[in-house]
């Protein structure tokens, strides 16, 4: 885990935010992320996201779960322990078809939820940086990642031109990290999360 | 909206093929009715009957789907499908067409006293039959003939009035009040026919019209199970209708993303359809009695084995499998070939419920199948372009027609 500079701006209207994301993204600057209080529709489409991988990951979950149903029953009641059930066959399909169904709906379902706490980086006792607190309340947050030749104050004044009402600079960890949000520390000795 | 072609013009083409496929049907429905529709052998008159009956059967259920489709989207205030729906409006104008055929077909039958299609209409042996004497309040011809005209005519006359309030968006732009006032008579219209669809095909039709040719036996799902048959094939019927429009420049409000629904609904209501094949096979097959494995005996087991299962393979494995992916459903040569697939896979299960009853020793699939299918939908192509026709493609002042504009998924 890395810390980084990151120019900060804030908005308060989709509609502004739209034309801004786009300014800044054929200016050349790439963008962190945009921390909004809802899902904005088209967002993702307008940062140039590609398409989330986390059905794929559902189907390889689901088929792990189909073949972890059939598998398991099909060796306990046609191979290991032959029961007779009502005169059925040992391999009674038709009768391991709810279990099957309800195994593949379960790995697929947690696999899924643990592969986006993933994705999305939280989990329970895991802490990320906040950009600005009233991401969660009103406002749309756009950071943009700083390289070694943006020049901060060029930027920052781009974005305002923009329609951003506020603009700082943040030197942040990018990822996450294990802490707690109800205990103010920080994995490193900086505290100074605002620099000039 | 300048650009907007809202006019449908019928190309040669289509009149060419659609006249051509009800001419090739004719002639397969002429040579089956004298060779075996007016035949003395009752093998072969079960053949030609049962033939015609569950063709005019499917296709009056798949486009009353579509009317189905546009009272439900109705009354749950949806407003992604305003852009095409005059597709499924159009589609729906056929319901009285076919309503009346599936109605004089089996109106015949009934009064024509064919008890080897329905046995319960054999007086002497309901009479000493406890279980057929049971069901003799319902099964029974005044009842038959009642139900059905209801079932048709109402069907007909609420989908008319429903396509009747839509065309008023034709017309005038509405401000809120009047929008308000529209869409709640809109619901209220969509209700009724909702309600008389769950009265009729939710429940007592296909009882009454498919299941009673087994006439000792019974399946409370089956009624759901011929729901979801006709549903997803009324909903790749009109798959198939908007990506033509789309073909021909027309409906260029309609995206990728109404597609891209278009193909959920087929997706979903394949495994649902999947779902209630396995729930009525299921039960039948772990409580293993008589009286219910009947009906599965010749179709598992006996001749109609392999339809049977390809039926499966057909309506579940490969729109699981092709349809999953997001850009599957996006894409309209996919969409088309699994909206004819589809379609074909629902028509081939309305074969083996009908059929598999009446022939149980032989599959009678061939050419007076194919010729029949082929005047019925000859006769679709021809009216549905019609009905397309007339009206302008697009409901210029619906009050959610912005929502489908927007539309994205």
């Amino acid at each position: 885990m890395a810390k980084k500079k990151f120019v900060v701006g804030c908005f308060d209207d989709e509609a502004v935010l739209f034309p801004a994301v786009k300014k800044v993204r054929s200016a050349g600057y790439k963008i962190h992320d945009v921390y909004t209080p809802f899902a904005v529709h088209g967002l993702d489409h307008a940062m140039g996201l590609r398409e989330t991988s986390l059905h794929t990951a559902g189907f390889i979950y689901g088929i792990t779960g189909t073949s972890t149903a059939l598998g398991c029953i099909s060796w306990i009641l046609a191979k290991d322990w032959p029961l007779n059930f009502g005169g059925k066959p040992h391999f009674a399909l038709p009768a391991w078809i709810p279990i099957t169904f309800e195994l593949t709906v379960l790995f697929a379902a947690v696999g899924m939820v643990l592969t986006f706490c993933y994705l999305c980086q939280i989990a329970p006792f895991v802490k990320k940086h906040h950009f600005h607190a009233r991401a969660t309340d009103d406002l749309f947050v756009m950071v943009i990642e700083c390289t070694e030749k943006t020049n901060v104050d060029d930027l920052k004044s781009f974005l305002s031109n923009n329609g951003a009402i506020e603009t700082d600079v943040q030197i942040a960890e990018a990822g996450w990290w294990l802490g707690r949000y109800d205990q103010d520390e920080l994995p490193f000795e900086n505290k100074q999360t605002v620099a000039a | 909206m300048a650009s907007i072609r809202e006019q449908f013009e019928i190309p040669g083409k289509m009149k060419t093929w659609s006249l051509a496929l009800i001419g090739v049907g004719l002639v397969a429905l002429v040579i089956g009715l004298v060779t075996k529709g007016f035949s003395t052998d009752e093998h072969e008159q079960a053949h030609f009957w049962g033939t015609l009956m569950y063709n005019t059967i499917f296709w009056t259920l798949v486009c009353n789907a579509s009317m189905f489709f546009i009272c439900v989207t109705t009354l749950a205030m949806g407003g992604w499908q305003q852009s095409f729906r005059r597709i499924p409006e159009a589609i729906s104008t056929m319901v009285p067409i076919f309503g009346s055929i599936t109605f004089v077909v089996l109106i015949y039958i009934v009064v024509s006293d064919k008890h080897f299609i329905y046995h319960w209409l054999d007086t002497e042996a309901v009479a000493k039959d406890p279980i057929l004497l049971g069901k003799s309040g319902f099964l029974n011809p005044k009842f038959f003939i009642i139900w059905t005209t209801l079932a048709i005519g109402l069907w007909s006359i609420l989908g008319w009035r429903m396509r009747q309030i839509s065309r008023e968006a034709d017309e005038a732009p509405m401000d809120n009040e009047s929008g308000a006032k529209f869409i709640l008579r809109n619901t209220v219209r969509a209700a009724f026919f909702t309600v008389w669809f769950a009265l009729t095909v939710g429940s007592t039709i296909p009882w009454l019209w498919m299941m009673s040719i087994d006439a000792h036996w019974y399946s409370t799902m089956y009624s759901w199970y011929t729901f979801a048959s006709s549903f997803v094939s009324g909903m790749s019927l009109i798959a198939l209708w908007v990506i033509y429009m789309k073909n021909k420049g027309y409906l260029e409000l309609t995206t990728q993303d109404h597609l891209h629904d278009i193909g959920k609904f087929m997706f979903a209501f394949s495994i649902f359809w999947t779902y209630l094949w396995f729930s009525q096979y299921m039960l039948i097959w772990y409580a293993n009695i008589p009286e219910e494995t009947v009906y599965f005996k010749h179709r598992v087991q006996g001749p109609y084995k392999g339809i049977f299962f390809l039926n499966l393979i057909i309506n579940f494995i490969c729109p699981l499998l092709i349809l999953m992916k997001r850009s599957a459903k996006r894409n309209y040569t996919l969409v088309t070939f699994m909206a004819v697939l589809i379609l074909f896979g629902h028509w081939l299960d309305f074969y083996q419920m009908v059929m598999g009853s009446l022939s149980k020793e032989t599959v009678t699939l061939g050419w007076l199948d194919f010729g029949i299918l082929s005047l019925f939908v000859g006769l679709m192509i021809l009216f549905v372009g019609r009905s397309l026709a007339s009206k302008p493609l697009i409901v210029k002042y619906h009050p959610f027609l912005k929502e489908s504009i927007i539309h994205q998924v």
